[in-house]
């Protein structure tokens, strides 16, 4: 449980992190929170040479409305998004999540950035942030890019950020007024990765479904947006065996790692019935 | 008397003696963060050690090249099985009687198994260079699964004892075999059986789990070549015990090995025995001539120093077709991974299994326990309970509940039944023990009675019916437990730790102005002590608990004792206290009448002082006594008030408790939710109630832990999975039950103040009251038993097998 030797740099600025990343070369990561990489070098499943913390940079934090999208700074915390206004008002699918990621006191530390950035499909953000199709903002040595979270996982710990990149921002469409929302999460214990979660944002009309977004959580090997479940979904009255059908269709895409948590075919019985319990309290929380 | 005259209510308050809810003493320095813990101790010029350890369960050592380690910068030296070899160390004894390798030897036979111990100048250099000694392994096929364990074609693991047909408990079967160990009539037992109405038969596991204190396992060694002097601070239940066998191993006189143990982070029996890391820290300072520091990481605790239970029960009842029980019937497959370091007393390989017939009146039984090796960690050790009782208690509390479903009967009448009667104590069981004192029929009843039962069972018949018209997915289970344990080990007759009786002790110094320390063979790990001790003395002397200082865990300054564990000290140095307290007393007594000028049969203890029969004005305080018994002890008496007191105790205590718990299960996910958890525990005299609700809190909790979850898994190359807390369940505030706890008074006839201890009944009693509530929420779609433990996928699992 004791980290290799590393270099330490705590820069101001995020130039100065990706000049300081762009010179150390593939051997330094950047450290948000350090929830999942702190954790993994104690283990010597890493062994960063130099660690280029971004705690400092102001500009990195904060919440803010930018036309049709809410901003999120990638280093504001997870306790941030529970305590802002601006994304309790607009986006209550993210406060609800955290607030089910780890406990208080990692919460107060832990990023959304290092929640979404490093592709572990243990966590809870990256499903819901392809779930309210949300692009991350990369910064690196040629400049700035954008790239939408539904492309940006492209395995367990691999991700579309190119090495020297970081996360400078999480730009969300901000929903509909009245969108349905919902996470649940199956967990063991407080602290725990989900068994299975699944996320869903939808708006209805007519008690009929218009539009429906699906993530799943921890349940192959990168997070899952439902596509089919999606599609059979929208335009539904959520009739029972329309939603037996979207279950089983995004069931069909789950491929979980038989674990601790439980065989694979129980992981992937838990994502169909957390799908159906997000849909339903999604649907009770949707005006029109 | 005027108003200034306290009570006699008040001078007892003011004592905070027995049956007061004194506060904690220990927590002052606990809650402030002033506890000394052995990681806190820094000496000067001190080493850390830490280890290579194996990556496979099962493999042959071809080579160990320790060259690049050594050539890092701040590495002192690498120690391998070749160098403790010459020094006849690189096995040591277990007490179980075995041996256990203390530097792999050849093999490997366990994963994480200690291969190297690496000494450097802080612990950051030490791990690098761990991660730099190479291992060259030739990987052997693992023997996982305890009931391949002496199939024909197992793999051999022991080489070393392979030419072995006796063991420290008798013949062996197969050389994966450790012992057979038998107990009870098995002709009676038998031909009980073959005649009876009703049988049931169940082979019950209980799964391989580990104990979890906060602070893991450590210890820093230091000897002193000039005075020939070793000094070992550690985590240690057991400190005297650690001492005799330090002094054995290293061949230092036993007078010049000092073992403190300091505060304890807990223990659970996890801090019981001897560990590699406590050898080779030893050896490594008589090495090197300066302190080494040795401190076990969370996932090293969880996987290496001892698991607890791993005992697979086939249990069997038989009974008349109106429920009364006629015999029982037990087989055992122990696994105790690769070398039995099981923590029981010497004479019981199989701790004391042969409780199993629990608190039942059943004329006959027989036990037989085949304990074998595994590639696995080395064990077991006893978490929170007497050597086996909770494995015991599991057996007889799950095949009672089987019976009432064979019988169609309900489970608490069928145990109302069979239960020992109140005037059959002391009561001889059929597998060996006398039972000291119960009631068990007024505890079940306030039990059934406090929770509302019969509307408990009316409910669940709805709920039932309910789930059968296909209105709800949640299903109802009403666990119910009824527990004796077996604790206070024990008399030096039939109990021993590698031939030392299991006596325990009290010194108690009274200083001329009234100050007491009071110093025991125990060592308290969490369990308050420092409190519970204090309050023993101030009722038996009349000298408040405030002036009483409780110290335990420094050999040179304490009484020999065999230390805390298996609910022993109140049971075992309780009573010393007790004993050495009265001996003062007596000694008070003659002070008294001579100082009230009247002979000592005319004057009696009254709550802080002696004063003479019939005249209560005449009186001597406690204070005015002690000061006397320094300075103006009586003609011919030698001054000074202490006393100590070494107690064997005649019999083991027998507590006993009824719990109750009211479990919902969402069958479609497994997810269970505790709405209720009734504890009645019966500990005899109760000498701190809010400590031992307290201790049943703790003790509860872990039960939960275990019954619904907790677990050490291996997958089928010996691999340990999940050992941290990642995936090992340590319930947080959040997942733990809201805990109602209740009690009645039966003491403990021979124990001198009647107090039986309790550390261990919540957690004996609650495993098997949990694992009912789930087996009963299942058992009207036709199930009779589901294994522990009783996570949410098992549960799930269980309930698509049952078709709900």
């Amino acid at each position: 449980m004791i980290p290799a030797n590393f270099a330490y740099h705590r820069p101001s600025t995020i130039e100065e992190a990706v000049g300081l990343l762009a010179s150390l070369g593939e051997e330094a990561r950047a450290l948000a929170g350090g929830f999942s990489l702190i954790p993994m070098m104690k283990l010597r499943l890493a062994a960063p040479e130099a660690l280029v913390d971004l705690s400092r940079i102001a500009a990195l934090k904060g919440v803010r409305e930018e036309g049709p999208e809410i901003v999120v700074g990638a280093m504001t915390t997870q306790h941030q998004l529970m305590s802002d206004p601006i994304i309790a008002a607009k986006v209550p699918l993210i406060p609800e999540t955290s607030a089910v990621i780890a406990d208080p006191q990692i919460r107060y530390r832990g990023t959304l950035g290092g929640n979404v950035a490093n592709g572990d499909p243990g966590n809870d953000m990256p499903a819901v942030m392809m779930t309210l199709d949300a692009t991350y903002v990369l910064a690196g040595p040629n400049g700035t890019r954008s790239v939408k979270a539904r492309g940006f996982y492209e395995g367990a710990y691999f991700t579309a950020a190119e090495p020297g990149e970081i996360l400078t921002e999480i730009r969300i469409p901000t929903p509909a007024p009245g969108a349905g929302y919902a996470y649940e999460k199956l967990k063991r214990k407080v602290g725990d990765y989900a068994t299975a979660a699944a996320a869903v944002q939808l708006t209805m009309k007519a008690s009929t479904v218009e539009t429906i977004a699906i993530g799943l959580t921890n349940v192959s090997e990168t997070p899952l947006l439902a596509q089919d479940a999606m599609t059979i979904l929208a335009g539904s009255r959520l009739e029972p065996e329309v939603v037996d059908r979207a279950v089983a269709a995004a069931e069909a895409i789950t491929n979980p790692a038989s674990d601790g948590r439980g065989p694979a075919e129980y992981r992937t019985a838990m994502a169909g019935i957390m799908l159906r319990r997000a849909l339903a309290r999604a649907a009770s929380r949707a005006q029109g | 008397m005027n108003d200034m005259t306290p009570t006699r209510e008040e001078r007892e308050a003011k004592l905070q003696g027995m049956g007061c809810k004194r506060k904690r003493v220990e927590d002052v320095r606990f809650t402030q963060g002033r506890g000394q813990y052995v990681d806190d101790l820094k000496l000067p010029g001190m080493l850390f050690g830490d280890f290579v350890r194996s990556t496979y369960a099962h493999a042959r050592i071809k080579k160990i090249d320790a060259s690049a380690a050594l050539a890092l910068p701040g590495v002192k030296a690498v120690l391998t099985a070749a160098d403790l070899k010459p020094l006849n160390l690189h096995y040591m004894p277990t007490l179980a009687g075995d041996v256990q390798a203390v530097l792999a030897d050849e093999k490997v036979l366990f994963q994480g198994q200690e291969v190297a111990f690496v000494i450097a100048e802080d612990r950051y250099v030490a791990a690098d260079a761990a991660e730099l000694v190479e291992v060259e392994y030739e990987e052997l096929p693992p023997l996982v699964d305890p009931f391949q364990a002496m199939a024909e074609d197992a793999p051999l693991l022991r080489e070393d004892i392979k030419d072995k047909t006796e063991g420290a408990h008798g013949p062996r079967k197969h050389y994966n075999h450790i012992f057979d160990w038998q107990i009870g009539d098995k002709t009676g037992t038998d031909a009980a059986f073959q005649g009876a109405d009703v049988t049931i038969k169940e082979m019950l596991s209980y799964h391989r789990t580990h104990p979890s204190p906060l602070e893991t396992c450590q210890c820093v060694a230091s000897m002193d070549k000039i005075r020939g002097e070793l000094t070992l601070w550690g985590t240690f239940q057991a400190p005297h015990v650690i001492r005799t066998v330090a002094s054995m191993l290293a061949g230092i006189p036993e007078h010049k090995v000092h073992v403190i143990a300091p505060d304890i982070g807990g223990g659970f029996g996890n801090k019981v025995g001897a560990y590699p890391g406590y050898i080779c820290s030893v050896v490594a300072s008589i090495v090197l001539g300066v302190p080494v520091k040795w401190v076990e990481d969370r996932m090293e605790n969880l996987s290496t120093t001892s698991f607890a239970r791993d005992y697979h029960m086939t249990t069997e009842l038989a009974a008349t077709k109106d429920g009364k029980i006629t015999a029982m019937r037990v087989h055992v497959l122990a696994d105790h991974g690769a070398f039995d370091a099981c923590a029981d007393p010497s004479k019981w390989p199989a701790g004391f299994m042969n409780i199993c017939t629990g608190s039942y009146d059943i004329p006959v039984a027989h036990l037989a326990v085949d304990g074998v090796y595994t590639n696995k960690a080395p064990g077991g050790v006893a978490y929170r309970c007497s050597f086996r009782v909770t494995e015991a208690v599991y057996a007889i509390e799950r095949a009672i509940e089987i019976l009432a479903q064979k019988l169609g009967m309900d489970s608490a009448e069928l145990r109302m039944k069979n239960f020992i009667k109140a005037e059959q104590f002391p009561y001889q069981s059929a597998l060996g023990w006398e039972y000291d004192s119960g009631d068990y029929h007024t505890a079940m009843r306030k039990a059934l009675d406090t929770v509302g039962y019969d509307a408990l069972r009316a409910e669940q018949t709805a709920k039932r019916d309910a789930f059968r018209r296909g209105e709800t997915r949640e299903i109802m289970g009403i666990g119910i437990s009824f527990f004796t344990e077996i604790v206070g080990a024990g008399p030096t007759r039939n109990c021993d730790i590698l031939g030392i009786g299991m006596f325990d002790s009290a010194e108690i110094r009274i200083h001329p102005t009234g100050g007491v320390i009071a110093r025991m063979g125990t060592k308290s790990q969490g369990q308050g002590h420092e409190t519970t001790y204090a309050q023993i003395i101030a009722t038996e002397l009349g000298i408040p608990a405030d002036d009483i200082m409780i110290e335990e865990g420094n050999t040179d300054t304490a009484p020999y004792g065999l230390g805390t564990y298996g609910s022993r000290s109140t049971p075992v140095a309780g009573a010393a206290t007790a004993v050495a307290a009265r001996k003062i007393k007596a000694k008070a007594q003659m002070i008294a009448a001579h100082m009230l000028e009247v002979h000592h049969d005319d004057v009696e203890f009254d709550i802080d002082g002696f004063r003479v029969k019939g005249l209560p004005e005449k009186r001597k305080s406690m204070k005015e006594i002690v000061w006397a018994a320094y300075n103006q002890p009586p003609p011919n008496m030698e001054p000074g008030l202490e006393a100590v007191s070494y107690y064997d105790p005649p019999n083991m205590t027998y507590p006993f408790g009824a719990y109750l718990c009211v479990m919902d299960i969402d069958v479609d996910t497994g997810v269970y939710k505790v709405r209720r958890f009734y504890a009645l525990d019966d500990c005899g005299t109760r000498i701190n109630p809010m400590i031992i609700e307290g201790q049943v809190h703790g003790g509860l909790t872990e039960a939960f832990a275990v019954a619904m979850g907790q677990e050490i898994r291996y997958d089928e190359q010996g691999n340990v999975m999940g050992a941290s807390f990642m995936d090992f369940f340590l319930p947080t505030a959040v997942e733990t039950p809201v805990w109602e706890t209740d009690h009645t008074v039966t003491p403990s006839p021979h124990h001198p103040i009647g107090a039986k201890g309790v550390g261990e009944s919540p957690h004996v009693g609650g495993v098997p009251c949990f694992s009912n509530a789930v087996n009963d929420a299942f058992a009207f779609l036709g199930s009779t038993h589901i294994q522990m433990p009783h996570d949410h996928w098992r549960i799930w699992k269980a309930a698509r097998a049952l078709g709900a």
